[in-house]
């Protein structure tokens, strides 16, 4: 019978059992390692702290970025390359702003992240003007951003890695005086409400997924295809910056060369692990923002285990091509099988007896 | 067909950008040159040429100090006629430095992009009676065909900015080591002393690990320590961003750091932002690969000098908060 | 009579989550016979014919082929052991060259000896009277050339069991008629054919035997000349066929009384040449013609399915503009499209999903219809049009044809269309929903909405439609209507001539 649920998380089976036996792994190896504790950062708020903080917060672009991607991927059956190199673009357009001014207040910080959404956007429609309208691949369509797009952040800093100093940005990256959270954690509770608001009030979900599984069919039943893949990028744009935002806040400093750096394809796996097919169609933004959690603690892991950082990519590819693999719909397919000759075999037993 | 159409678009659009991208970057190196060619047309016949061939200024802080710094120095006020070319690409380089030789400069100052293929060039300028400097980087080729090369020693470096740890006298120390993009230069040169430290004993390795130059993931490792529980006083971060994320992490534990606090923070490159955080005693050290080489060669320039041995090493930087002052800032700091 | 028997399955199980496909089916082909496998949809004929190929591993049961007990592992291992497969969607590659086609995937060596392959292609090409040669590129043929040539490089791998699976849906009589004469060759030679056909002429026309399956189970096998048609239609729907009865059309000089819904003056699209066309209120009429003759094109263009290039349309008396099919739904149009698999279903979204798709684009994309609305008017078109479906979350893609045309009649029927256009909406689906089909048609059409039907089967058409327009070469060459209205004239005019 406890067989039978197995299947009953659908889409979401396999991203749940990975966090599942990453959590049991670490607390087999060090049943401290969840805890967290509650300590005085150097600001003087009491805050929390622990390798779970740490893993949460810490993916929270990833997070940003892979809710965004998801919709992409569904859209378009392609993904965008880019949102590292844009993630750049919007980080630099957001400190340039608000290192224009003198001071630096609630405003400016408002403002500077609205103008970073707005070229971020306007980044976005063109990758989905590309990919929507000239019917390029998205990977494609989305190298040329990947390759100029980190030049022209340097561009917008005028070569330099510029650094911000302010209370509000600190409060962005870091902790909001009071609050024992990690602001990005926070932020990507409000953009995953959002999406929910997002669904919940427009189509979107609806139209992306007919527009992804059968774009004739959805054309004939008078869906514009082509503004639901613009709409698509143009939403991840809003991503990116916000991803971008939060990057540059953590440490107040632009770094265009490093800011984000090989995020893509980190997205673009916990789309993937999340359950999501990377050909478009059905998607759940859930799934993927757990798969990021798993990146995430995965990195964390291995941090912890002193394994140097230049083998964690070789030890993360070894767990995320397990993690595919079992997701495999051949594998699923076996599994399935075995699952019903082990029913089959205890309903034989029952009888037997 | 329609795919092969299709293929051609994105081929023909991503050319196009690339182009693009390409040709705005060379035209600011172009114009660069022709407006100081065309400036000497007046008054040739007194000023020094010199010809530099580069790294873009876009390819790090470092860089554009670097070529910030030869403007300065080979300016016409101080008496020379100042042609540079850019690039990151060794052929287009050496077509550069070809163009030089037949325009006829002086004096022809290079920082290869990579460390062979040089030869012919270099022979041409010998045979055309230019006398070429290397600066920041060597070349494989024989020493008679350069006067000298101005050059950094990476490992100094790291030497200088573990001799002012051991100086700090420590009762222990245990070194959170951030390293940058594992096989450069500077990670060599500034991983080395410190490594020589972990094998003699003198100093404790609670963790090394790269973080790739990112900033972010310094942050990251060492906030892993510390969720560890494990104890460190001394944090070496391979460049100063690295730092930074590292002080971060710090922070939001409520470490102190600096003079005066817990963890010592060591930092690299001496960015003008990261000097400032010394100042106000954030951090401890910060230690300088020397992007600043124009003056020294145009020393041996002005008083026609020779040098005892044809590699001079370039004097390194390192700055300790205690000292540090804002006209160092001002003088040796990277960037606004 | 047992050495007859060239293939036996015997007490087949087939189980799928949830559903039981097949249950103890048996089913027995002889040498040299034409082995008709009838059922409606979702009776398990594919299954089966899986089950025989390789795609499916049967959960209980035996197969023996030439009394010798098999096990089939993959589709590739069937081929080995001689049973092959000719599907309804041509599987070869049209870009490259009929010999090619027949030799590929099983070369004897790295080298593909070109010459070598044409000759033999053209040897058993003009054996089995095909018309193509080796060298021709397969793309260039027909339809019913490339099912021949797919049939040919079956024959050549010396296959004993040859299986049809609709192989004349897409072609037409004279066709048709070219493939029956390649099966009674084949027959003659001792091939042993399964004939999976929607069509029963056509199963009366060649086949020996008919095994009827119902529900995943069998019904019987029955000589060809001992089951009349009719009972034939019964044994599968599982009822006596009495429904022709109640169809009642509308007079069509009732109809002429009322006033116009849609009018099409010069009407052409990219795929379509210029055209008048009109339709009123409450009236059902339909698009004649070969395939290719342009009756899809035109319907496409009055839904603004392809590029409009130019035409005046009036909708109520009012010019409207129609270039998009956001704009026709807007107008109170509908359209079922031809191909339900490309142009209909989004397989993988649940039936409630498929269903107010139409209503939502509608009702436009910020006001979505809330989950228990969609729910209520899925459950409600799933009772009305008795869709057979586990539940209306099962995605659509995993219903039998007939329910997905089914969903897809929901979708607009539940935008309260003013004027349905249909094209093909019974095509390869069961008797039982094919005459569902038709009566909600008229019964649309009582209620005052207009429809546009358009069938391969003439027969449906007369039923249903009180003015027939005939289309040949891309024009309109005639209407039909009242005591026009039957299959001598409709032939006439399709045909053209001295008419």
């Amino acid at each position: 019978m406890k067989l039978k649920k197995f299947n009953g998380l659908g889409q979401l089976t396999i991203p749940v059992i990975a966090i599942a036996l990453l959590v049991i792994f670490n607390l087999i190896r060090d049943p401290g390692f969840f805890s967290i504790g509650i300590m005085h950062n150097n600001d003087g708020n009491v805050v929390l702290a622990g390798n779970l903080i740490s893993i949460i917060n810490g993916a929270s672009e990833l997070a940003v970025l892979a809710m965004g991607m998801t919709l992409v991927t569904a859209a378009c059956g392609g993904q965008d390359i880019s949102v590292g190199a844009a993630a750049a673009i919007a980080g630099s357009v957001f400190v340039k702003v608000l290192k224009s001014g003198n001071s630096i207040s609630g405003g400016t910080v408002l403002l500077a992240f609205l103008l970073a959404c707005i070229v971020a956007m306007i980044f976005g429609s063109f990758n989905g003007t590309l990919v929507a309208v000239f019917k390029i691949q998205p990977m494609i369509a989305t190298l040329i951003l990947y390759t100029c797009g980190r030049s022209i952040a340097y561009w917008i800093n005028g070569g330099a890695t510029p650094t911000v100093n302010s209370p509000i940005i600190n409060a962005i990256g870091s902790f909001i005086p009071g609050v024992p959270i990690p602001t990005p954690v926070l932020i990507v509770v409000c953009m995953a409400i959002i999406f929910k608001l997002l669904f919940k009030f427009t189509s979107l979900e609806l139209f992306t997924q007919s527009v992804g599984i059968n774009g004739s069919a959805a054309r004939l039943n008078g869906i514009n295809a082509t503004f639901i893949k613009l709409l698509s990028f143009i939403i991840l744009g809003v991503c990116v910056a916000v991803a971008g935002s939060i990057g540059v806040s953590r440490l107040g400093l632009i770094n265009h060369e490093t800011l984000l750096i090989d995020i893509e394809m980190d997205t673009i796996l916990a789309v993937a692990i999340g359950g999501n097919s990377l050909g478009g169609g059905k998607f759940k933004i859930s799934g993927s923002i757990i798969g990021a959690y798993v990146i995430q603690m995965l990195t964390i892991t291995l941090y912890a285990m002193k394994v140097s950082s230049t083998d964690v990519k070789a030890y993360k590819a070894i767990v995320i091509i397990l993690l595919v693999v079992i997701g495999s719909p051949v594998v699923k397919k076996w599994f399935n099988k075995v699952i019903d000759r082990m029913k089959n075999k205890s309903v034989a037993a029952q009888k037997g007896v | 067909m329609k795919r092969l159409s299709m293929l051609l678009a994105t081929v023909l659009v991503l050319s196009l950008v690339l182009c693009a991208c390409g040709s705005s970057a060379s035209k600011g190196s172009g114009s660069g040159s022709s407006d100081n060619a065309a400036a000497p047309a007046k008054s040739s016949s007194e000023l020094i040429k010199v010809g530099v061939v580069n790294n873009p200024p876009s390819e790090s802080g470092y860089r554009e100090a670097n070529v910030k710094d030869m403007e300065a120095v080979f300016s016409k006020d101080n008496g020379y006629d100042l042609k540079t070319a850019y690039s990151l690409k060794n052929d287009e380089q050496l077509q550069a430095a070809q163009g030089f030789i037949t325009e006829g400069v002086d004096y022809l100052l290079i920082s290869a992009a990579e460390t062979t293929g040089w030869d012919e060039v270099l022979k041409k300028a010998q045979e055309a009676g230019i006398k070429v400097y290397l600066f920041d980087r060597m070349i494989d080729v024989d020493e008679s065909l350069y006067e000298a090369a101005v050059v950094s020693d990476m490992a100094k470096e790291g030497e200088t900015a573990v001799n002012w740890l051991l100086d700090q006298n420590l009762s222990e120390y245990k070194v959170i080591h951030i390293q940058g993009a594992m096989g450069s230069d500077a990670q060599i040169g500034r991983t080395g002393a410190l490594d020589a430290q972990f094998a003699s004993g003198k100093m404790t390795k609670v963790v090394q690990q790269t973080a790739t130059w990112d900033e972010a993931e310094a942050k990251k490792i060492v906030e892993s320590v510390i969720n560890s529980g494990e104890d460190f006083n001394v944090i070496y971060a391979e460049n100063d961003g690295m730092a930074k994320g590292a002080v971060a992490a710090l922070d939001e534990a409520g470490i102190t750091h600096g003079v005066d606090g817990k963890v010592v923070v060591m930092g690299f490159d001496c960015n003008k932002w990261a000097l400032r955080e010394l100042l106000s005693g954030a951090w401890n050290y910060d230690g300088q690969c020397s992007p600043f080489q124009a003056g020294v060669i145009s020393d041996l320039i002005k008083n026609n000098k020779t040098p005892a041995s044809k590699k001079i090493i370039n004097e390194e930087k390192g700055f300790d908060a205690k000292t540090l002052t804002q006209s160092d800032i001002d003088t040796y700091g990277l960037g606004e | 009579m047992p050495n007859d028997e060239l293939l036996k399955m015997r007490h087949i199980e087939k189980r799928f989550p949830g559903v039981l496909a097949l249950h103890n089916v048996d089913f027995t082909l002889r040498k040299g016979e034409i082995h008709a496998l009838m059922g409606e949809n979702g009776a398990g004929k594919s299954t089966l014919i899986k089950v025989l190929t390789g795609v499916y591993q049967m959960e209980d049961g035996e197969i023996t082929l030439e009394d010798k007990a098999v096990v089939i592992h993959s589709p590739q291992d069937a081929a080995n052991k001689g049973i092959s497969t000719v599907y309804q969607e041509i599987t070869l590659c049209p870009n490259l060259t009929v010999a090619e086609n027949m030799y590929i995937g099983r070369e004897d060596s790295v080298w593909i000896k070109h010459k070598d392959y044409e000759k033999k292609a053209n040897e058993i090409l003009n054996k089995l009277g095909i018309p193509a040669r080796g060298t021709q590129m397969l793309g260039s043929c027909s339809l019913a050339v490339q099912q021949m040539v797919a049939i040919a490089r079956a024959v050549d791998m010396k296959c004993k069991v040859l299986i049809l699976d609709e192989p004349t849906s897409s072609l037409d009589d004279k066709e048709v008629n070219m493939l029956f004469d390649l099966m009674r060759d084949l027959k003659a030679q001792g091939v042993g054919i399964i004939f999976v056909t929607h069509f029963l002429e056509q199963v009366y026309e060649v086949s020996d035997r008919i095994t009827v399956l119902r529900n995943g189970e069998l019904v019987g096998e029955y000589l060809c000349e001992e089951l009349p048609q009719v009972e034939l239609v019964a044994k599968m729907m599982g009822k006596e066929l009495d429904e022709l009865s109640d169809f009642e059309k509308s007079e069509s000089s009732k109809v002429n009384e009322k006033e116009v819904f849609y009018e099409a003056k010069d009407l052409s699209s990219s795929e379509a040449l210029a055209f008048d066309f009109q339709i009123r209120k409450g009236e059902v009429n339909g698009f004649t013609g070969l395939l290719g003759s342009g009756r899809s094109e035109s319907v496409r263009a009055i839904f603004g399915a392809d590029k409009v290039t130019g035409g005046h349309i009036k909708v109520n008396g009012k010019d409207v503009k129609i270039t998009k099919p956001v704009e026709a739904m807007k107008n109170g149009i509908g359209y079922l499209a031809e191909d339900r698999k490309r142009d209909g279903i989004i397989a993988e979204l649940s039936v409630r999903e498929n269903i107010i798709l139409a209503l939502q684009v509608m009702n436009g994309f910020f006001k979505p219809i809330s989950r228990s609305e969609a729910e209520s008017f899925a459950d409600e078109y799933i009772k009305v049009l008795n869709i057979k479906t586990a539940s209306r979350e099962t995605p659509v893609g995993s219903l039998s044809g007939g329910n997905q045309q089914k969903v897809i009649l929901a979708r607009w029927l539940l935008t309260h269309p003013d004027y349905l256009i249909l094209d093909e909406p019974t095509r390869g689906i069961d008797v039982g929903t094919k005459l569902e089909i038709q009566k909600l048609v008229l019964k649309l059409a009582s209620e005052g909405v207009s429809v546009t039907f358009i069938s391969s089967e003439v027969e449906e058409m007369l039923r249903t439609c009180s003015r027939l327009i005939v289309m040949r070469d891309r024009h309109i060459v005639g209407e039909l209507t009242g005591s026009q209205l039957n299959q001598a004239e409709v032939m006439k005019t399709i045909a053209g001539g001295e008419g």
